[in-house]
């Protein structure tokens, strides 16, 4: 019984569909993430990661299909309701609060579990005291986790961008989230520096018991940190299952690994 | 201790405020009231276009609604006199109810006005207060109950330098208070980025609307104190150009600096004072100083900085959080 509990999925994602006028950005899209699994999402520009990413987590309605979240249907409910019940994102393209120090960006997103009044803060009560400090404690959690503790009364936008992108995670992490989605953390990085992130990112997963999903362009370097691969193109999900199999599926080869080669 | 803390900023303005009404001549205690009614509107406007980052430009008409209800109130109450209380306790203690009554009013017409508004996103906000601003005034204007287009005279002349410095308090400690909070942040990240804010869980458009709410209803209060200095209400007070020229106190201020609205407030106040003489070219002056300082300093004279940060930097306390 006990494993039947534990094996409960965290997400998941049902003949998912999102249509942009003519366009089927995403087509009968399905996902199943078990408690602390790590999937990496992969696929050509365009083939519907970002999409897929605004659906579950509330960007965009999908056209049809269904989306639960610990068994809850979330599919259809507002950004910040679907955040509250435990899912956390970053952006493709950076959407840091640009003009507020990095330690607020992060207090912003503890806000989620802020348990004061908003008359309270103009009472000045103690309660209001009390939580503003907590956040604050809070906060700086986050950004010593990312190796970001030196920057904490820095504007976001003056952080170099590796920076910025490692902020976006931390932010992410303080709305403490059971599922992560992390679209292309690793853009515009170094080979080093994108080495260095997966790892953060699996030690994450591993010291917030977290469920991760990754979009991320770069194969190989998805497939080191991923246990399940999914791969994406033209909005159909054309392979899944462990990297070595996605590896060897011609079907990858042809849309993905074929692109590559054709580039080179 | 706490409820000292609270009510410091005031327990201080009382006495300096009584001192300088003592010793202002009539003609000085004018413009320091303008300076203090201009002080509560731009404030409590830059809650909105400042901090939330919206673009509201009605700004008069919750003026309007403040200063009519608490009028009405006043003169309905001007020979009550309130069981126990000496006659002059008993007229401040009507004139502080009639107050919070009148920004009660003018916060639920923000509700009214905002609640549909801020669900959509986009500039809907600029088209709507400004629709208000100008029904709220023909609305008046129809009703004789209201004293039509003459507007209501003989409101008694309560509104004392005090009073309005009590208020222009009141307005900038829930500025303060409000920005430094977790309540507040959450409307600095809907001003910086709306779908990460969401993203993080903030009900972008509850934050929004509540923000506008309390910018209204010190709005409210503005009105109110204007109406029983200048002992008369009329729509001519509360017209498109009384909100222009509070969004000008703004922008000019910097958009979310407190301590630049109250200075924006302070020289334009002032400014046209002294253009009194002119007449008709005052607000052409008026518009044409706005869009030099725009074009030499577009994020106004502070952009979102304040003073006492500044300031703090200088002469850090010891509490002071250490700045990299
Ligand atoms: N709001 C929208 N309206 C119309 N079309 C859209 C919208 N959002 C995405 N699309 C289209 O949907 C398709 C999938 O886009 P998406 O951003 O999900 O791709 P992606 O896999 O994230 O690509 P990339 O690797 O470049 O980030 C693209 O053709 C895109 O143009
Ligand atoms: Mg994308």
């Amino acid at each position: 019984m006990k494993s039947v509990i534990k094996t409960e999925p965290v997400l998941e994602g049902k003949e998912v569909t999102m249509q942009f006028g003519g366009l089927k950005a995403v087509s009968h899209f399905n996902l199943v993430m078990r408690p602390n699994e790590l999937v990496g999402m992969i696929g050509p520009n365009g083939a519907g990661k970002t999409t897929v990413f605004n659906m579950i987590t509330g960007v965009y309605t999908p056209t049809s299909g269904e989306i639960f979240l610990d068994g809850k249907p979330i599919h259809g409910l507002k950004p910040h309701r679907i955040c509250h019940q435990g899912i956390a994102r970053t952006f493709q393209n950076i959407r840091l609060f640009k003009e507020l120090t990095a330690l607020d960006n992060v207090r912003i997103a503890c806000h989620t579990h802020s348990s004061s009044q908003w008359w309270q803060a103009l009472l000045l009560t103690s309660g209001h005291f009390a939580e503003e400090t907590r956040i604050t404690r809070h906060a700086e959690e986050f950004l010593n986790v990312l190796g970001l503790s030196h920057r904490r009364d820095h504007l976001a936008k003056n952080l170099p961008y590796g920076e910025q992108r490692r902020l976006e995670i931390a932010r992410a992490l303080a709305t403490q989230p059971k599922l992560l989605c992390l679209d292309e953390p690793a853009a515009g990085m170094n080979t080093s520096e994108k080495v260095a992130l997966m790892e953060l990112i699996r030690k994450i997963r591993d010291d917030f018991d977290l469920t991760i999903l990754l979009i991320e362009h770069d194969m190989r370097l998805v497939m080191g940190v991923s246990e399940r691969l999914l791969v994406l193109d033209h909005g159909v999900t054309i392979s899944e299952g462990t990297p070595e199999m996605v590896r060897r599926d011609p079907k990858v080869i042809e849309a993905y690994l074929g692109l590559e080669e054709a580039v080179k | 201790m706490k409820l000292l803390k609270n009510f410091l900023p005031f327990l201080i303005g009382i006495p300096i405020l009584w001192g300088i009404q003592l010793i202002s001549p009539p003609h000085i205690a004018i413009i320091l009231v303008n300076v203090g009614v201009n002080i509560i509107l731009a404030v409590s406007l830059n809650v909105v276009n400042g901090f939330t980052g919206q673009f509201s430009i009605g700004h008069a008409g919750f003026m309007a609604a403040g200063a009519y209800t608490t009028a009405k109130i006043t003169l309905a109450l001007q020979d009550t006199l309130l069981p126990g209380l000496s006659p002059w306790l008993s007229t401040q203690t009507i004139f502080l109810m009639a107050l919070v009554a009148g920004m009660l009013l003018s916060g639920t017409m923000g509700l009214l006005v905002g609640m549909p508004s801020l669900r959509l996103r986009g500039d809907y906000l600029a088209i709507v207060t400004l629709g208000f601003n100008e029904i709220i005034r023909v609305f008046i204007e129809n009703i004789r109950w209201l004293g039509g287009a003459t507007g209501l005279s003989g409101v008694p002349p309560y509104t004392t330098l005090v009073w309005v410095g009590l208020g222009a308090i009141a307005t900038i400690s829930m500025a303060r208070r409000l920005v430094s909070s977790t309540h507040g942040r959450a409307l600095l990240a809907i001003r910086e980025d709306e779908i990460a804010a969401e993203a993080m869980g903030v009900n972008t458009t509850k934050y929004k609307i509540r923000a506008f709410v309390i910018s209204s209803a010190f709005a409210g209060l503005g009105g109110g104190l204007l109406g029983h200095y200048i002992l008369l209400v009329t729509p001519k007070t509360f017209t498109f150009i009384k909100s222009m020229e509070v969004v000008g106190m703004v922008v000019l201020g910097g958009m979310g600096s407190i301590s630049g609205s109250i200075i924006s407030a302070t020289l334009l106040t002032v400014l046209l004072e002294g253009l009194r003489g002119l007449d008709q070219y005052r607000m052409v002056m008026y518009a044409l100083l706005l869009v030099i300082l725009m074009l030499t300093r577009p994020t106004g004279l502070f952009g979102t900085h304040e003073i006492w940060d500044v300031l703090s930097r200088y002469f850090p306390k010891r509490k002071a959080v250490q700045k990299a």
